[in-house]
């Protein structure tokens, strides 16, 4: 019975294995996998990051090592067990050799193990840096072109002492990042701390029950982080509110290139902080923010410039090793060299593999023709380590 | 006080908008005995449509005024093609058929406006904020909200107690065959009430993009709550969405805006804003439990 | 066994013994063809085919529209991953614990839904799932909405979960365990009243048969399988989160139910392999029509949904001739 039904059987294996295609064993080009957010209202974060991730590939000639390479995004849909699951079909099915993206906290932190450990490869992340990565969760498959969360927020809170400013409000939302980068800003930030909501991630857009209680305790300043489509609403409801004229808004990552078209006028003159701001003096930054405002009539983002960099991370290792990516040591050996010009300005790795870098202040204004953008007007911090460093067993 | 008269203002202005789009849900499962998951759908189609036609127009309430009879004929449509072989079917071909509904709307709407969603900007003319007493402000679109779907509501209570169509509604919602020995086109009541109902999500869909957002699945996860509604006040029974849906509206205004300041003198902020909206909504949840338990058939349901 | 060869004559015993022996292989199969992506498909597709038939007991035998099954994922995943957060990781300790939360879970919601009936019924399913759901989105120590990474449980000495093959073949077992305890069910004195309530339950109260009694049983029962699904699935992605349990995965496993066909023994199996397939090969097939469509193979899959409630309620089990015996 068994051998007769051995012929059907391989047979039907076949046919359903045909959904996913045999690989090919010739000089096949290097895989990159790149999770983002490419649906809902966050999708214009992913889009931003995917243009400058084809801008790498445009500048980069398309090869790395002498071989040409492939990218192949998948969607997070803005959900952790989405971007786990996308995660690991790169890993298994597609079988790529880099793993770049993740905006968001909570997403990378349901997907690491499934890359890092199970799929043992190699994951650059373009934005998000949740503390547990830098800290006890650290891990040599890991790499990161963007910051830990605590950081940005730590800058921001050193530039408020020195500006004077005494008592500040802290709103954000509920989800792995909402939490490091409030504890963020209360590590550098000396004043009083008024209160602190957390709002409910991502549903919570309507923020009417949070400003009401920041008109009652009538603080010095707001400190917030909404990234993206909640960046939009928070400034838009603030300003309806009637809060914009007497309390100032301080924040991270919620007034940029992404948000500023629907922001508007609104957001003129509120300051936030950022590793990496479009006018910064480095020739490779010239040429990237050109190159991008050329194509697509708008400016690029810090997320954008990020995935810039974690592909050219990545081709500095695949270009050092001439193609070869097979010996995952000497891969990542080449990558912890941060070898590649950043579109910040050269920076080196701390032991857990994020960057050591400078923190700048930023300005939202208008630019010569009147498109709204932010400006780089202080240093805050320089060469700064993140908090966590020092709980990373890697050394 | 000022703080807990803007609080309780936004508990409203939230029950009006679920009353809107539980309205019409309590009406199609009371008369046509129809359990319709799609009703989301349409409360997002709203959204989307008045979006394009917003920026068509140029204008706010000319796009959202236009948006409302082409809500209306998608209704229609979705009836005629799809509910009205449902009808006679039981509940389970109703989940699953409307479940499927749900799957296709939110693809075409993939297909038809992008992944990436959509914002409706507050109207200029309602983007500053009202004195609704001395030295108590409040933003006027969001009072504007509060108006309309009070205006709807009345209009509702009209509908129903004073009008020929009414008394064919609450002849439906207590005995379905009476209608049909009355001599009624019953096919088009049907038609109509799926309309209205249509209407009237849609109207909430619109009314609701500029403080949220218009994107994919808008509308999934508040129609379960707006089906908690519906069986809390009664299937069938407008009133018993309306007082339903205002205390569902403060509930959740409590766990926003007065739970986790309790919670976080004692607890961790992160962990009492975790806990807070959860215990809201548990409320909301243990609350239904509550009510079928003491009435069956929910505060103002028909009993059979 | 000779009763065993027959039924292999007949096509839908062939079919059958086909998927089940394909099951059987398939770490091997994907192992020589290195496709991990598809162990790990087939994986998800046991586990939820445990889940679905779980649900078959009370929606397909008892009639018993249950719109909040996916619960059970939630109760035995949590119950997993918080006595693994908690450093206990012995399954001997966290697999019974989960099933029991499954249980008692089980027996109170049935206890006081069954009192009700209709869409009042599928309703309180419903906001009870809900229930958890938010619970579980409020567990700041456990990753509330996040979701929290987990270590799988522990059988020392005995199987290492960790290992991919290992793991597809304890839940296949898992598998055939419960397709048995179902096909025992199905045909007991006990599957017997639950059906002829679902077609008139006043006639089997006046027979004096406890339905309300038989159907809170099933119900309990079907919880535990949903819990042991719940349990397995928590320890293939090592990950839970809130997600586990919306109310679109109870949707997805009534589909999958009626696709495949109520109250029959396989109809979950098959409504698990239709679902999964269809979503695996839906959008590379529209991908050939046109490129790009693939993204959108939801389109074709809804209206599919509205058709088979419409047209086919007998699902994929009646496309294979009438049942004999």
């Amino acid at each position: 019975m068994k051998t007769k039904l051995f012929g059907p059987t391989t047979i039907a294996a076949l046919a359903t294995l045909g959904l996913g295609s045999l690989p090919v064993m010739a000089q096949s080009p290097i895989k990159i996998g790149f999770v983002s957010t490419f649906s809902g209202p966050q999708a214009a974060i992913g889009e931003d990051m995917r243009r400058s991730v084809e801008l790498a590939k445009e500048h980069l000639g398309g090869k790395m090592g002498g071989k040409p390479f492939e990218i192949i995004y998948e969607d997070d849909t803005f959900k952790p067990d989405v971007g786990k699951a996308r995660s690991e079909k790169l890993v298994l099915q597609d079988k790529v050799d880099f793993i770049g993206g993740y905006i968001w906290s909570n997403v990378l932190l349901a997907s690491l193990k499934t890359v890092t450990d199970e799929g043992n490869t190699i994951l650059v992340s373009a934005n998000a840096g949740p503390s547990q990565i830098a800290g006890e969760l650290c891990n040599k498959n890991f790499f990161s072109t963007s910051w830990q969360n605590d950081q940005t927020p730590m800058a921001m809170g050193e530039y408020l002492n020195t500006k004077g400013v005494k008592s500040l409000y802290l709103v954000g939302p509920n989800y792995a990042a909402g939490k490091d980068m409030l504890a963020g800003v209360k590590r550098t930030y000396k004043g009083t701390i008024v209160n602190e909501d957390f709002t409910k991630w991502p549903d919570q857009l309507d923020f009417s029950a949070e400003l009401a209680k920041i008109a009652a305790a009538k603080p010095d300043g707001i400190f917030i982080f909404y990234p993206g489509a909640h960046g939009v609403q928070f400034v838009k409801q603030w300003a309806q509110s009637g809060l914009n004229k007497t309390v100032p808004l301080y924040q991270v990552f919620s007034i940029d290139a992404i948000t500023l078209p629907q922001q508007g006028d609104l957001a003129l003159g509120t300051l936030g902080a950022q590793e990496w701001v479009n006018d910064l003096p480095n020739e490779q930054n010239k040429r990237y923010v050109a190159d991008f405002k050329k194509k697509h009539n708008v400016y690029p983002s810090y997320y954008g410039a990020q995935s810039y960099d974690a592909i050219m991370l990545m081709a500095s290792a695949a270009d050092a090793l001439k193609g070869d990516l097979s010996n995952k040591d000497k891969v990542r050996a080449e990558m912890k060299k941060a070898n590649f010009k950043s579109l910040r300005g050269d920076f080196k790795y701390n032991t857990n593999q994020f960057p050591i870098q400078n923190f700048y202040i930023q300005e939202a204004v208008k630019d010569a023709g009147g498109m709204m953008t932010v400006k780089t007007i202080a240093t805050a911090v320089k060469d700064a380590k993140d908090p966590y460093y020092e709980k990373c067993p890697m050394k | 006080m000022d703080y807990l008269l803007i609080q309780m203002l936004n508990g409203v202005q939230l029950g009006l908008l679920m009353f809107l789009l539980a309205a019409g849900l309590t009406l199609t499962f009371g008369i046509m005995d129809l359990v319709n998951l799609a009703h989301g759908s349409l409360y997002m189609m709203g959204a989307y449509i008045a979006w394009t036609l917003i920026g068509l127009t140029d204008s706010f309430v000319l796009g959202a005024l236009l948006a409302l009879p082409v809500t209306f004929l998608l209704g229609i449509a979705v009836e005629v093609v799809v509910m009205r072989r449902l009808y006679a079917r039981d509940h389970l071909d109703q989940v699953l058929a409307t479940f499927g509904l749900i799957l296709f709307f939110n693809e075409l709407v993939r297909a038809v406006w992008g992944p990436a969603g959509k914002s409706i900007a507050v109207p200029a003319l309602l983007s500053h904020t009202v004195e609704i007493l001395p030295g108590v402000l409040y933003p006027a679109y969001r009072f504007a909200i509060i108006v309309v779907g009070a205006l709807v509501a009345l209009f509702l209570a009209w509908l129903v107690a004073r009008t020929r169509l009414g008394m064919l509604i609450r002849a439906g919602a207590s005995n379905r065959r009476m209608i049909g020995a009355l001599g009624v086109n019953i096919e088009l009541l049907f038609s109509l009430v799926f309309g209205l109902g249509a209407v009237f999500a849609g109207l909430a869909g619109l009314m609701a993009a500029p403080i949220s957002s218009v994107k994919i699945g808008m509308g999934d996860d508040i129609l379960i709550l707006a089906l908690v509604i519906i069986v809390i006040g009664g299937i069938g029974s407008i009133k018993g969405a309306f007082v339903a849906a205002m205390v569902v509206g403060q509930i959740d205004i409590v766990g926003r805006a007065f739970l986790p300041d309790f919670l976080k003198t004692f607890m961790a902020p992160a962990a009492a804003s975790s806990a807070a909206p959860a215990i809201s909504q548990v409320l909301v949840y243990v609350l239904m439990a509550g009510v079928l338990v003491w009435r069956p058939t929910g505060l103002f349901g028909q009993r059979n | 066994m000779a009763a065993l060869l027959a039924s292999l004559r007949t096509p839908r015993g062939l079919i059958v013994a086909l998927i089940l022996l394909v099951f059987a292989v398939l770490p091997l199969l994907t192992q020589a063809f290195d496709q991990r992506y598809l162990l790990s498909i087939g994986t998800r597709i046991v586990i939820w085919s445990i889940a679905a038939i779980s649900l078959n007991m009370i929606l397909g035998y008892g009639g018993l529209v249950s719109f909040g099954h996916a619960v059970f994922f939630g109760i035995g995943g949590y119950a997993v991953g918080i006595l693994a957060a908690n450093g206990l990781q012995s399954a001997w300790l966290q697999w019974p614990v989960a099933i029991a939360a499954s249980i008692l879970w089980a027996a109170l919601v049935g206890a006081l839904s069954l009192r009700t009936r209709g869409v009042y019924f599928i309703m309180i399913t419903l906001a009870f799932a809900q229930l958890v759901y938010y619970v579980s989105a409020g567990l700041e120590a456990y990753g509330a909405d996040d979701g929290l990474n987990i270590s799988r449980s522990r059988f020392p000495g005995l199987i290492d979960l960790r290992d991919k093959a290992s793991f597809y073949w304890l839940c296949f077992v898992l598998l055939l365990g419960t397709l048995w305890f179902c096909g025992r069910f199905a045909n007991s004195r006990f599957g017997f009243v639950l059906r002829g309530a679902k077609s008139n339950d006043q006639r089997m109260m006046a027979l004096g048969f406890p339905v309300f009694h038989y159907r809170l049983a099933a119900f309990t029962l079907s919880g535990a399988f949903g819990g042991l699904a719940g349990i397995l699935l928590a320890n293939e992605g090592a990950y839970i989160s809130p997600a586990m349990m919306s109310w679109v995965k109870s949707g997805d496993l009534i589909v999958i139910v009626v696709l495949g066909g109520m109250g029959t023994l396989f109809g979950p199996l098959y409504g698990t392999i239709a679902f999964f397939v269809l979503e695996e090969s839906l959008k590379p097939l529209l991908d050939l029509v046109h490129k790009g469509w693939g993204e959108y193979w939801q389109i074709v899959f809804g209206p599919m949904l509205v058709l088979i409630a419409l047209y086919a309620r007998g699902g994929i089990d009646s496309l294979l001739g009438r049942r004999h015996g």
